[in-house]
């Protein structure tokens, strides 16, 4: 077990280290620089501009320069926003996006889990119907739709909740939330209901049930053990999702969280800051499927040869 | 193909017999039409404007009503059915071409070959590409050729994922084993032998493919980084119809009811192939 977590980490650095180099060198194709937009500038502004950004560098001196500056968590200044560096906008985003995903996975697992066991249960019942076509629903209607749906009828119809910002009225964090999470409650509803349904067929289920454990003992101690495997394995990449869902949950609500900087800065063509948060996100979202492999290796011991 | 047909003569009976699938295949048929036929069955230009009018809604000139440049809103659903189905199979398809052919290689030469082949794949699992997708469109500009690419090369990891398993299982039967001691070539091999084979796999994942890439199209839209006006969309009149929902309500119902419909129609319709192919995992 150690031995693997050591090797997965071990394999972590390069594939960070290659996508960090492949981002930046990509991010040099891109046409212009700072301050482009701006009115002409004399010989002399363009020099110091380029000094301080270190353009005035080699190519091979700005990587390195960055590199250096990356380990120390240093992203660098922005192109857009002179005077803010982006590690500051990383820091001042990253604790809302960090909370609103935090909210969007536990109503994803909770309703997920919970419907999907239920499901698995009574199969080919209501209670198996019913959540498993509103997660139809929820796999098929978009976030970017399904978040304007919801404004529409609890914040401008119903006038029951705010319909954006993030903490500054009472209940505004609901919709964005329930926004995020939806979509991840149908898919682990649905991988949770399979799951169940594969366990519970199986043998230790029946040896379980024949030495007379009570139906929730067997279900609890026995079956959701194996049965919410795939759960386990596809939080993993859900965080990468998330991140993707954050883009547009924080544009359609007007959060200032990273996932708006990064759109705003993907549309302004900030190229510093689309370099620095590319390279955050890919590491936490390389950190994520490392716990998440990990926490699967945990539970299923079977696969750990492998 | 009519001598060894059983297979998809049983898959089609079964298929048939699904009314889901069926309703899902049959609203598919008619989109396709749709859009294929937008230029004459539209009942104006997407791009024609009627700024007197203004947004209305639904009438009996404008079926669906129209935004606020007074463009006929079902004009704008064909045409940009259009876009939307056509970024849905052409990025699907490049996904195929990469995901088969990644997978049959890896699959069948298998040890060294293999074990780095599906370590590339498992490591490209764990990047966030919707950002690389991102990027690439804010560096090179969005243009419709770089989004099929761009998304294709994204989407195939899967189904390579799925070839490769199913070539393993295939390559130690006796007709592989006889047609290599034939002499026969590797590309020969991978295109008579082993492709037929596997193209019941291959058709189930790709019909629940082009769902995502249409979602993953119609995301970037929205965010304003994907197809660029006058061009649309579902995904740019979705984007249209949120920034104008709290007065024209239509803006937004009509093409969001189209998309979900239609990733409705493609979801139902994959699944019921799956379970016609492979009636293993009806259960599921």
């Amino acid at each position: 077990m150690l031995a693997i977590f050591i090797k997965r980490v071990f394999m972590a650095i390069p594939v960070l280290l290659a996508v960090a180099t492949m981002t930046f060198f990509l991010i040099k194709l891109a046409p212009g620089g700072p301050f482009d937009a701006e009115k002409a500038v004399s010989p002399q502004v363009l020099k110091n501009l380029n000094a301080v950004y270190n353009l005035d560098a080699s190519e091979w001196e700005q990587y390195t320069d960055y590199m250096t500056g990356v380990i120390q968590g240093d992203f660098g200044p922005s192109f857009k926003y002179p005077g803010r560096s982006v590690t500051e906008m990383i820091a001042s985003g990253l604790p809302i996006t960090f909370e609103l995903a935090m909210y969007a996975i536990l109503i994803a697992l909770v309703i997920g889990v919970l419907s999907g066991v239920l499901a698995a249960l009574k199969r080919n019942t209501m209670l198996d119907f019913i959540p498993m076509a509103i997660a139809m629903i929820g796999i098929c209607v978009p976030t970017f739709l399904m978040g304007p749906l919801l404004v529409l009828i609890f914040g401008i119809q119903l006038e029951l909740l705010p319909v954006a910002g993030w903490g500054q009225l009472a209940g505004d964090k609901i919709l964005p939330s329930i926004t995020l999470g939806f979509a991840y409650a149908a898919y682990i509803a649905r991988l949770s209901r399979g799951g169940m349904l594969e366990v519970l067929n199986q043998d230790f289920i029946r040896t379980a049930r024949a030495k007379g454990l009570t139906e929730r003992m067997v279900v609890i101690k026995h079956a959701m053990q194996g049965g919410l495997i795939p759960v386990v394995s596809f939080l993993g990449p859900a965080i990468a999702g998330l991140l993707a869902g954050s883009f547009v949950v924080e544009t359609i609500f007007q959060i200032p969280g990273l996932g708006r900087f990064y759109v705003e800065a993907a549309l302004n063509r900030d190229y510093t800051m689309i370099l620095g948060t590319t390279i955050f996100f890919s590491a936490m979202i390389v950190f994520f499927n490392l716990i998440s492999d990990l926490a699967s290796l945990w539970l299923n011991p079977r696969s750990r040869d492998v | 193909m009519s001598s060894n047909s059983s297979l998809w003569s049983d898959a089609i009976y079964r298929l048939t017999r699904n009314k889901a699938a069926m309703i899902g295949g049959g609203i598919l048929v008619a989109l396709i039409t749709c859009a294929l036929l937008a230029p004459w069955i539209a009942p104006y230009s997407y791009s024609y404007q009627d700024l007197d009018l203004g947004a209305s809604p639904p009438s009996a000139e404008h079926l669906l009503g129209t935004d606020i440049l007074g463009r006929d809103l079902l004009s704008r659903i064909l045409y940009g059915a259009r876009v939307s189905l056509l970024v849905g199979f052409v990025a699907t398809g490049v996904a195929l071409v990469i995901g088969v052919s990644w997978g049959i290689i890896a699959g069948f030469f298998g040890g060294r070959v293999d074990s780095i082949m599906m370590r590339i794949v498992d490591i490209l699992y764990g990047l966030p590409f919707i950002i690389f997708v991102i990027l690439l469109m804010v560096i090179f500009g969005s243009n419709l050729w770089l989004l099929f690419g761009a998304i294709g090369a994204v989407e195939w990891l899967t189904m390579s994922r799925i070839v490769r398993g199913q070539v393993i299982g295939l390559k130690n039967q006796e007709f592989v084993l006889a047609a290599k001691a034939m002499g026969v070539s590797n590309f020969s091999m991978f295109k008579r032998h082993l492709l037929p084979n596997i193209l019941g796999p291959i058709a189930v994942y790709a019909t629940l493919t082009i769902p995502q890439v249409m979602l993953l199209e119609s995301f970037l839209s929205f965010l304003g980084l994907g197809i660029q006006p006058p061009m649309s969309s579902w995904g740019t009149l979705i984007k249209d119809g949120v920034e104008s929902m709290e007065e024209y309500g239509w803006l937004l119902i009509y093409p969001g009811l189209t998309f979900t419909i239609t990733l409705f129609a493609l979801n139902f319709f994959g699944d019921g192939l799956r379970d016609a192919l492979d009636p293993k995992t009806t259960d599921n």
